[in-house]
């Protein structure tokens, strides 16, 4: 089954799209990155630590970090409307609990760190996309952090586990059918975000999180070099 | 905001570091559940459900409209949550929070993906009228676990709603008359359930203050074994052994409530 099976772009079941990183590409921004798997390109900007306005939403206890995740009306074949939606609420909550175990803002007390994430053009795991920039960003502008931390989409179309999921398998229609797994990974390999949509049984779904290990390997190998190539220019 | 204060916080701790809780229960057990059905003459099924103190009643309508382009011979879900300020001095009246939005698309998912609707018995005429089911969640009283709560109400009233009358020659849905045609429904039943992770320890159904101070959660729909959705929420991280512990917790409470279920609705 393995071996025969056949993926649309004609990748390996644990083949990552061609990942492109780069790291400051946003002038204006304390910290800013492009993260894309293949044709689904996000960029992240960060802003801060800054004091947090409005006042009432200030911790005094510690900083708080704050995302956004938004797609461009035309990054989809399908023009979306712009502005806030419940999916876009969702996810910019999704990422901050990806991001928060490893950023180390407490010491920011009554201070805010945004994080603006764009989907500039969408071929599936936008979300995963979105948070592998995002960490970049916060690196980039100097925010402490206990690692990066990578973020894949694993799926399971019919019976088969795949890594890195583009639109035409979220649409998988033999057999099962698709199952997709975002899975966002510490340094230490924790699992700071996970959700499932579709069908899995669970000795697969173990599988799944062994495969978004081995994913994230690449995915933290990418996201290192963009950040050493900008420390060495500055 | 109001919030379990950090005397108690380190308290609960404590007591759950023993393997104990306030209210005597222990870690994996649920507080009493009660469904009843039929709770509005209005709506085309509708329940509420009890787990303690917290209280949710989930009322489903039904109308035909136009399906999605993407679905053109499929019926609609719509499902919505509100968080009522009646329900907790904590919530204030104004636009959905993010909390009710959540709470609304997890309940979505684990409808929707394991095929619970039968949504292709549910088009009159492809690509043109097809009928859409509304799912309304609206909390009555918030005594923690909402999720849990909520996810069983949409269940029970599914399963208790009946199709209303439509009227081809008119084209309209006659509001207030049924046909005894219950929802296509398929024999797998989603159960939503959550398990929190809470210092070190990890536990099912929480109070309020449990919740309050609970680091990160994990829900999941599944039925006999198969899981259909997932959603980790808040802010910390799962090593994969924990991970591998609320797939165990899941499990078996999965079974324990259906039998709740089950027996709640004879």
């Amino acid at each position: 089954m393995t071996k025969d099976f056949k993926r649309p772009d004609g990748r390996k079941i644990n083949e990552l799209r061609k990942i492109t990183a780069k790291v400051g590409v946003v002038p204006n921004a304390d910290g800013s990155a492009m993260f894309a798997f293949g044709d689904t390109v996000a960029i992240a900007a960060v802003y801060g630590p800054k004091k947090m306005h409005p006042q009432h939403s200030q911790n005094p206890e510690r900083g708080t970090l704050r995302c956004s995740y938004n797609m461009l009306s035309f990054s989809v074949t399908e023009r979306i409307r712009p502005g806030p939606s419940r999916r876009s609420t969702e996810i910019s909550k999704i990422t901050e609990w990806a991001l928060q175990p490893v950023v180390m803002i407490d010491d920011f007390p009554a201070q805010v760190v945004d994080v603006h994430i764009n989907i500039l053009q969408a071929n599936a795991s936008t979300r995963c996309a979105g948070i592998n920039a995002a960490a970049m960003a916060l690196a980039h502008a100097g925010i402490p952090m206990k690692s990066l931390v990578t973020s894949v989409s694993i799926g399971k179309l019919d019976k088969q586990l795949v890594t890195d999921l583009i639109k035409e398998e979220e649409d998988w229609e033999e057999g099962e059918g698709p199952t997709d797994i975002p899975i966002t990974l510490t340094g230490d390999g924790k699992i700071s975000h996970i959700q499932l949509d579709g069908k899995i049984g669970r000795k697969q779904l173990e599988e799944a999180i062994e495969l978004a290990k081995e994913a994230g390997k690449q995915i933290h190998e990418a996201q290192e070099k963009a950040l050493k190539a900008v420390g060495e220019k500055q | 905001m109001i919030t379990t204060s950090n005397l108690t916080e380190e308290r609960i701790k404590q007591y759950l570091g023993d393997g104990k809780r306030f209210d005597g229960r222990k870690l994996d057990e649920f507080r009493e559940l009660t469904i009843e059905t039929g709770i509005s003459k209005k709506a085309e099924g509708s329940a509420r459900v009890r787990l303690g103190k917290t209280e949710v009643i989930v009322g489903i309508k039904m109308d035909v409209g136009a399906p999605y382009p993407d679905s053109k011979d499929k019926g609609n879900l719509m499902v919505t949550a509100e968080f009522l300020p009646l329900s907790s001095p904590r919530i204030e009246p104004g636009p959905p929070s993010f909390d009710s939005i959540e709470l609304a698309r997890v309940i979505d998912r684990g409808i929707r993906e394991s095929k619970f609707i039968e949504l292709g018995k549910l088009c009159i005429k492809e690509g043109e009228k097809v009928w859409t089911i509304f799912v309304d969640i609206y909390t009555i009283n918030d005594d923690g676990n909402l999720l849990d709560a909520a996810g069983i109400g949409a269940v029970a009233a599914l399963k208790s709603a009946k199709i209303p009358e439509y009227d081809e020659e008119v084209g309209r849905t006659k509001f207030g008359e049924w046909t005894d045609k219950h929802v296509p429904l398929s024999k797998e039943v989603p159960i939503s359930l959550t398990v929190h992770k809470i210092g070190n320890s990890l536990i099912v159904d929480p109070t309020r203050e449990e919740e309050d101070i609970s680091e990160t959660r994990v829900t999941i729909a599944s039925s006999d074994g198969t899981i259909y959705s997932m959603q980790k929420g808040n802010s910390k991280e799962l090593s994969a052994e924990e991970f591998h512990k609320v797939l165990d917790m899941i499990e078996k409470s999965e079974r324990e409530i259906i039998k709740k279920i089950e027996k709640s609705l004879k």
